[in-house]
Formats: C-alpha cells, structure tokens, sequence
C-alpha cells in the first residue's frame, strides 16, 4: 500500500484533476514541470537558503515538560509558530514563489480563510517584488481585520469574494476564476494539500521539510528518529502533511489527524469533513467533503477560521478511508481550554487550529513512555480577539 | 438520430441559448424552454444549478444561488422535464458541474437524461480524458452527446485530441475567461476562431462566453457553425422576466 501520490496524480481513489478545460493548460504546465524544477541544485539551494536565513528554519522541536507530566506520557512540539509570520504555511509559499519565478509567472494570485496563507503569499511576494492578489471572502475580512491589514502593508491587494457563503470556498472558486481570465502571466499559490493534481503533491513536498526536520531533531533527543505517534490538526491539511510526511510509510509511528468539531460532530455547526464528508468533486480534486445528499458543497463551521474548509486534501481523505491515520474531532469550547492551558503550562499561546490538537489529551489515553510530536502548526497572536472574546480576558 | 446530430445538419448557423432551471422561478424551466422553441431558437442549454460554478462569472452564479434557494435540484429538474418531449422538438442538453451528477450516480443521471429525452450534456469540470477513460461507454449507452470545450489556449494537439472524442460539436469558448466577462470581440479572437476553423475538425464548432448581441453573434459564427448566449439571457431574465424573451431572441433571427 502506498500513502503518495501515484503517477496519474491519485492517493488510491482520490485525487486527480477535475478542472475546466481553460484551466487545463496552466495545470498541465505545472504538472510537467513541478518535479523537474523542485529538483534542479539551483532551486533546491534557493529553497533551503531563505527557509534558513529568511523562515529561521530549522524550527525547534521542544519537550513540552510541563505539559507532559501533566498528561504522564512524553510531548514534544514541533515550533512551526516560530516560523516567519508565525505559521507553518510559508514553507509552502516560499516553494511556489520560486517555482513560478522559474515559470516565467509575473502575477500571484492566492486564496485566503483566516488569512495566514494571505500573508505567507503576499510576504513571499514582497520579498520578490511580484504583484500580489489575495482573494478573501466577504465574512472573513471582517473576522480577521489584522491579517487584512498586513498584507496591504505587504503591498498584496486583498479582494473580497462576495459570491456564495463568502468564505474560504469561495474565496478559492474566485481565484481560479481569476487564474482562468489571467491563464498565461498568473502563478495561483494554492495555501494547502487540496485543489487539482498536482497541488497535493506540490505542497505535501514542501511542507515535507516539517518531518524532515523531526526525524534528525527527535534522533538527538530521544535516539531515535521515529516517534511512537504523530499528531497535527487538519483544515486543508497542509501542516499534516508536511508533519506525516516522512513518515507515510513507517508502520511502527501512528498518525493522528485532528479536524475541528465545531459545535459538535451532529450539531450542523461542524467542520469535520472526514465524518461529515462523502465522497465528491471540490476544487478539482476528488476527496471528501461535505455535501448535501444533491451534491451541492455546504458550508462548514468552526470557532477556527483555518480549520472551516467544507473538503480535506486527497492525501487526508486516502490515510483516512485505509485507516492509516487516526482521525478525531474536536469542538470549539475543548480547543480553546486547551489553548489556554498550553499558553499557561508552556508559555506558549498557539493558533485556535493547533490548540484543536492539543485538545487530543484529554480524549486519547497514551502511555507514560509513548514518544507523541504535534505539530504546533502556528501562533495564536492573530486569534487574540476571539480568545479574549471567548474568556473575557 | 441524435437530434443534436440533426440539427447540425441544417444549413442555418445556430442560435443556442443557456439558462439555469429553477431561475427566476422554481417552475419557470418549461415556459421558458417551449418560449425558446416557439421564438426559433435551435438549441437548449438548461443549466443544473451548482453551488460552486468555477468557469462562470457573477451573473450565473448569482442565477444558480437564486436557483438552489428556490428548491432546484436534480431530480427535480427530472420531475419537471418528464414530459417535454411532448412539446418541444429542439436538442435539449444539460449543463452542469460534475459533483451534483456523481452524487445522483452517474449511469442514473443518464438514465435519467435518456427518459426525459435529453441528447447530450455539458459538464465543465469533467475532463476529457477522464470522460474518455471511465464514463464515455455509459454516456453512449444511453444515446447522449458528451460536448467539449476548447479554448484559445488549448493546444492544436489537444484540440485535436478533444476532436477525436467528440461526436457532436465542439463548445469554443470565445476567449480566456469566465462566463459573462467579455466586451466584445477583437483581432485576437478572430484570428482564433479561423485558426480552429482552418484545422478542419470533424466537428462543427459552436462559440460560447461573451455572446450578447446580434454583432457578437455574427462574428462568433462567421467561422463556426454556431453560437450560445447565456449569461445576456439571464440577465435579460432577471431584469425583463420571462415575457421578454420574445424580443430578446428576435434580434438574433433579424
Ligand atoms: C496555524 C494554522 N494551522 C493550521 C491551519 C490549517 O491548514 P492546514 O490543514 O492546511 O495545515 C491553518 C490555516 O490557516 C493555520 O493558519
């Protein structure tokens, strides 16, 4: 069984390219080229430089004591909040930044939920001196002003998606319109493991340097490279990937997946699309996500504005359907308490997302001696105002 | 025959028109198509409305919101088209994404188009390759039409890839766009639309995006066999209403 992708662009039934025609030329340009860039020496000197000197990678991977003795096994955080600003999504962006340098592309188009991919774009875009359009729905530039206001200062032009629910979903349907009218100057930095082949692939590999990294920090920490579980919450799925991904096929570690509940799995008000989902075609790949029984896309919820995504990346929906992954939901209100409890216990105040893997401990059972690395996908200063709204703080 | 083979063999340059059912009213899809027919027009277009419509622009998707908010769906639009054959001749295609069709089962959903007497459909985000590997023996199983778009970027191999496959018509989409965002067209498209017409393809070609008016549709159809106005409809639709659509198609027919 293999958890990559295979040569027509599937992870077992799931994948693929459902695209229009008039995008078929700019996927097809990507999918010829994607492999044979990445491995160019140039490219591959380029990368590692700016995730060095730029990003501050490598980021560490902490034992979390604290909040081990807490839970009686043994936690280690893989510090992706560390990262230039403050997510793992920029290990993404920075790759597709010069990936469309090396295309010829001189317009970035991308789409944006709470707005860090918005950022990790139209900071990569700066860094180059590339024109930048995030697309952003309606509904989330009102709930996430501050990213707003940093990628204008990036120089980005935020667009506002007003078509549907107004949100991530739709946001991403109004760049690849926009990547339809632009077909041949645009490059579209996809912000996760979803949309056509070979997206998926694309950001699994760049994302990849998380894992990367664990196994050579986890082998000075604790002997060995190979933990006994790792844990990462999944929106799109890209910060699971990237901490999955040297791992796939190493039967002896034990994924976990954690999607965001909502309200609660039956309340209507939920983002967990591997429970809630089926089988379906969303943004050109096929993968599950919510649907109503007509197949129209619903909308999802979550207290976390990059959890709230109605599909999961191909990748995710495969681990899921063979049962390599283990994937657990958790609601808003066991997310927040235990975003609270890690910013106390560790001094660190993580993203909402992350906090929703946090929350696993107090669900999960694991042995005193079981080696467990999340990935502390991001930092929770861009969430401030709804903790302070939700704690009165 | 398949009545869309037919009609393509008249020697007029067709008039097709795009709606979406259940717009601007949940029950408005067979008055407007029997007014279509009774105005002339060749060919239908009954668009199954999608939650998220990635090729079109803001005047279809806002139709097909409007569409699902009043109730539309699948078997609903089956419902209301039973028996349509008993009052409208011309080829009728529905056009929709793909997800509403895998939901309902895609050898159902031809079935279904079969009974009702649908002759082909348009499904945008259905590659041709994919159609071609896995669903091309259900398609013509039950005597439908699967129709391809090409546009001005699509290699002349692929192009002639889509040709090979095709056995109806080609949908040519005007230019690198969205549905409904185009002002008129200019060298570039023309130079295109006899480029396409000058690789003698097996099958005739119908333009689609950016149609409008009568001097968009005659460009559109100086080289192809025939052209299909949608969004300039709805519009016309939401601003008119039903009643107008009379005037509205007289200016393609003068
Ligand atoms: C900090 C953080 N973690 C996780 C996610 C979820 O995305 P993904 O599943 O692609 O990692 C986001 C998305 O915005 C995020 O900002």
């Amino acid at each position: 069984m293999s958890y990559n992708v295979n040569e027509k662009g599937y992870y077992g039934e799931f994948g693929g390219a459902y695209i229009p025609e008039m995008l078929y030329p700019n996927i097809e340009e990507l999918r010829q080229n994607y492999l044979k860039i990445t491995a160019e020496p140039s490219f591959q000197e380029e990368f590692h430089a700016l995730l060095k000197d730029y990003v501050g990678r490598p980021t560490p991977l902490y034992y979390a004591k604290r909040l081990s003795e807490k839970f009686n096994t043994k936690i280690y955080l893989k510090r992706e909040d560390l990262n230039h600003t403050g997510a793992h999504k920029v290990n993404n962006t920075i790759g597709q930044i010069l990936l469309a340098q090396r295309l010829g592309k001189t317009r970035i188009i991308a789409e944006t939920g709470a707005g860090q991919h918005g950022v990790a774009t139209a900071t990569v875009c700066a860094l180059m001196g590339i024109e930048c359009v995030v697309y952003m729905g309606e509904v989330d530039i009102a709930r996430q002003a501050p990213n707003v206001a940093r990628m204008k200062m990036l120089g980005a032009k935020v667009v506002p998606a007003t078509s549907g629910s107004k949100t991530l979903k739709d946001a991403t349907n109004e760049a690849m319109r926009d990547w339809i009218n632009n077909p041949v100057d645009t490059h579209y930095i996809v912000g996760s493991v979803v949309g056509p082949h070979p997206y998926p692939d694309m950001v699994a590999r760049f994302q990849a340097v998380v894992s990367e990294e664990i196994k050579w920090q986890l082998r000075e920490k604790e002997g060995r490279s190979n933990p006994d579980y790792v844990m990462a919450c999944v929106g799109g799925g890209s910060n699971a990937a990237g901490a999955f991904y040297h791992y796939l096929d190493e039967k002896d570690v034990k994924l976990i997946a954690v999607e965001a509940a909502g309200k609660g799995v039956d309340t209507g008000e939920s983002a967990a699309t591997s429970i809630l989902g089926k089988e379906g075609i969303i943004h050109g790949s096929k993968t599950l996500l919510m649907q109503t029984h007509d197949g129209q896309i619903t909308e999802p919820y979550s207290i976390s504005a990059g959890l709230d995504y109605p599909g999961v990346g191909p990748m995710h929906a495969h681990l899921f359907k063979t049962g390599r992954a283990e994937f657990i939901a958790i609601t808003d209100d066991d997310a927040m308490t235990s975003g609270l409890e890690l910013s106390q216990l560790e001094g660190i105040i993580p993203a909402i997302e992350t906090s929703h893997a946090l929350a696993v401990f107090n669900y999960k059972k694991f042995k005193p001696n079981d080696v467990i690395v999340i990935n502390l996908s991001g930092r929770g200063d861009k969430d401030l105002d709804t903790y302070i709204k939700y704690f009165k703080l | 025959m398949n009545r869309i083979i037919q009609k393509l063999q008249e020697p007029q340059k067709l008039l097709s028109i795009y709606f979406t059912a259940g717009y601007p009213e949940l029950n408005d899809t067979v008055t407007i198509i029997k007014s279509l027919e009774d105005n002339g027009v060749d060919m239908i277009e009954i668009g199954l409305p999608f939650s998220d419509p990635l090729a079109d622009g803001p005047t279809i998707q806002d139709s097909s919101t409007a569409a699902l908010k009043n109730g539309m769906s699948s078997n609903l639009l089956f419902d209301q088209l039973t028996n349509i054959r008993e009052i409208v001749k011309i080829p009728l295609i529905i056009m929709g994404y793909f997800n509403p069709i895998l939901q309902f089962g895609v050898e159902d959903f031809c079935k279904k188009c079969q009974e009702v007497g649908i002759d082909g459909l348009i499904i945008p985000d259905l590659p041709a390759d994919v159609y071609n590997e896995h669903y091309r023996h259900i398609f013509e199983k039950y005597g439908l039409i699967n129709i391809f778009l090409i546009t001005p970027q699509t290699s002349e191999e692929r192009v002639k890839f889509i040709d090979g496959i095709s056995n109806g018509f080609i949908y040519m989409v005007s230019s690198a766009s969205v549905t409904g965002s185009q002002s008129g067209f200019g060298n570039e498209q023309e130079a295109y639309f006899k480029r396409i017409h000058n690789m003698q393809l097996k099958n005739p070609q119908i333009v689609g995006f950016g149609i409008k008016d009568k001097e968009t549709f005659t460009q559109a159809t100086q080289y192809a066999k025939g052209a299909i106005i949608g969004s300039a409809f709805i519009k016309n639709l939401t601003f008119n209403g039903v009643n107008s659509i009379e005037l509205f198609t007289k200016q393609f027919k003068a």
